[in-house]
């Protein structure tokens, strides 16, 4: 059992309770509902914090002061407000609609944005299930979310609807290839594609975030939350349900409770795409100040056999962990504010217009980032010999080759609970 | 407790199996589904039921990559344009798919060659050959040796050609170390069909007179 790093990883919690049990799968069964029932937590909890955020921001970018009442001076509780009256409200399908489709579609956007918090790195060891393919399985999860609006759009069975999900199906299935190939830049410069590796490596100084490790990595950032924020269609780019021409777009014909699981899905993906971000390129759970080494690295150890708690349970260790995990969501919140100050700072674009900010300019730029991170340890290596005349391939941080060696050999060895139970299947 | 304990154990002790079973079912239920239903839409829902299924196979084989393609490829991708294509055709009469005996027949035929084929290959296999163990009595060789896993390193270094798991300086080695060469030609290839594609759907507009241009 490592219960060094990862006490609330998959491993962690399984191995623990393997012991416990007589059947290691029943502990991974637990295992799983654990996590599943802390990141749908989250996933509940966050939105309602966010759209009440949004509401306040909207109100004070428009000089008044948002929700005032509901719960004491600052209008905390307006969403659980809005949220019980959603409830209550009738469960309507048009007549003209697909029956089976229209209910059916917001529980796909629904999962689909559930499935990507699968793979985010909350802290040092604390992910859901830490897959190697991390970031190509988030990006492809998140791809399926647009299968459920263009469906809701489809079966409503409404002009504006249909139009809504064609724009959407348009413009989500342009703008994930910039996305993707953004997030593949700095991913090359590291060369993984697991989450908790490419934040372990970005630990130390600031200057060891990726977006500060090359040119390419800094614009590349830019151009990622540009992309993410049209793939999550907010404005400016939320021509799906753009109000002044289609109503409400894909979910004009939708009420209720309905209605409200694609405003969580939506604004759960705004979390997970910034958690993409932060995670990428902004250091993940490392504040960036170098204050690990000095404070949290040394009560890592503190606290091992505490006889109340369960064997192996460190709490220095948990709470370097949830410092961390405060730390990702603070930045994760903070690239959600930034995409609310936007949508109610900017217009709405055209139809046109955002397709053509994607195909023209986005997925150019984006192939130029990807071949420049490419070439650029190499152009340093050569600069650097030239001039300094001792060749290195970076100028101001720590060579990504150093910092993925140490990274990986810190790293605990993972065993696994289902090729566990595959051994001892085999061993009898 | 241990009542509870010696009712649930039995049932957890197939957990791999469980989900085996509930992503195998789902599936073929889908897939049924597909060929049953007459609405081009709803088939294209069960469908995604069918492929995500499927995607969750993989995973449950410790195959993260190949699910993850799964995924990405057929359901986010191809799945989505064919959405996308039936919503702009898909109007009235056309809806509605409905296919004549003979129709059914012939692909009730092709299904059964098909399955039979399939059936045919895997029964051919050696499957005792994958009961080779070490002396620790774990999996040693054959066909399939359980991934754990994180295979994406593997796959990466051998789309590079380097085999870390292959000796390729022995004399009875291969000449074929990776995948970097089919690769390429696949990617060429398919740069080909892009490149060729957009060529024809432009060169039948430029036969038009010009369209006003929206001032942008």
């Amino acid at each position: 059992m490592n219960g060094m790093n990862s006490l609330f990883a998959a491993g962690g919690i399984a191995d623990y309770l393997s012991d416990k049990t007589s059947s290691e799968a029943w502990a991974f069964a637990i295992a799983a509902f654990i996590h599943a029932f802390l990141i749908i937590n989250f996933f509940a909890v966050a939105p309602l914090f966010y759209i009440w955020l949004e509401r306040k921001v909207a109100g004070r970018i428009q000089d008044r002061l948002g929700p005032t009442r509901v719960g004491g001076k600052f209008g905390w509780l307006q969403t659980l407000a809005d949220g019980v009256k959603l409830i209550q409200k009738e469960d309507l399908c048009p007549q003209a609609a697909d029956r089976m489709l229209f209910r059916l579609s917001p529980y796909l956007v629904f999962v689909a944005s559930f499935a990507a918090f699968m793979v985010l790195p909350w802290s040092d060891g604390w992910v859901a299930q830490n897959l190697d393919v991390g970031i190509f399985f988030m990006l492809a999860v998140m791809s399926l979310e647009v299968m459920g609006v263009i469906l809701a759009g489809y079966s409503s069975g409404s002009k504006w609807s249909l139009f809504g999900g064609m724009r959407e199906a348009a413009q989500v299935v342009s703008y994930e290839i910039p996305m993707a190939i953004c997030a593949l830049v700095p991913v090359t410069a590291l060369g993984t594609l697991n989450m908790l590796d490419i934040s372990r490596a970005q630990s130390g100084p600031l200057g060891n975030w990726m977006i500060f490790h090359d040119p390419f990595c800094f614009v590349a950032f830019f151009v990622y939350f540009t992309v993410a924020t049209a793939s999550v269609k907010r404005a400016p780019f939320d021509l799906a349900e753009a109000e002044s021409e289609l109503v409400a777009g894909f979910h004009t014909e939708y009420s209720g409770i309905r209605w409200s699981y694609f405003f969580m899905a939506e604004y759960a993906s705004m979390f997970a795409v910034s958690g993409i971000a932060t995670a990428l390129f902004l250091g993940g759970w490392q504040t960036g100040l170098g204050i690990e080494e000095f404070i949290l690295d040394p009560i890592r150890g503190w606290g091992k056999n505490v006889s109340f708690l369960p064997e192996g349970f460190v709490v220095g260790n948990y709470i370097a962990n949830l410092f961390g995990c405060f730390v990702f969501i603070f930045k994760g919140c903070i690239l959600v504010f930034v995409q609310m100050w936007v949508r109610w700072t900017l217009p709405r674009l055209r139809i046109d217009q955002v397709m053509a900010a994607c195909l023209k300019y986005l997925l150019p730029i984006s192939c130029v980032l990807f071949l420049g991170v490419t070439v650029w340890p190499l152009a340093v290596y050569e600069f650097t010999a030239l001039v300094l005349g001792k060749p290195q391939t970076t100028i101001f941080s720590q060579p990504l080759g150093n910092k993925m060696y140490e990274t990986s050999r810190e790293r605990p060895p993972a065993t696994k609970p289902t090729t566990a139970v595959l051994e001892r299947e085999v061993a009898r | 407790m241990s009542v509870v304990r010696s009712i649930i154990d039995p049932l957890f002790r197939v957990f791999n199996d469980w989900a085996f079973w509930v992503f195998a079912l789902t599936t073929i239920a889908a897939a049924i589904a597909v060929v049953v239903s007459q609405n081009v839409v709803r088939m294209a829902f069960w469908l995604i039921i069918s492929l995500g299924a499927t995607a969750g196979l993989f995973f449950s084989l410790d195959a993260d990559f190949v699910g993850s393609a799964q995924l990405l490829i057929y359901v986010g991708g191809t799945l989505v344009l064919l959405i996308f294509g039936v919503m702009l055709t898909a109007s009235g009469p056309f809806v509605k798919i409905k296919t004549s005996p003979g129709e059914g027949v012939l692909a009730a035929l092709i299904g059964v060659l098909l399955l039979s084929l399939i059936l045919y290959s895997a029964c051919a296999v050696d499957w005792s050959q994958n009961e080779n163990y070490d002396l620790q009595g774990r999996v040693a060789s054959g066909f399939n040796v359980p991934a754990e896993g994180n295979t994406t390193h593997t796959l990466g270094l051998s789309l590079l050609s380097a085999r870390p798991d292959k000796d390729l300086g022995s004399t009875t080695a291969s000449l074929t170390s990776g995948y970097l060469l089919p690769f390429e030609i696949v990617s060429v290839h398919l740069l080909v069909v892009l490149v060729g594609a957009s060529y024809l759907a432009r060169a039948k507009r430029r036969k038009e007179p010009a369209a006003p241009q929206s001032s942008a």
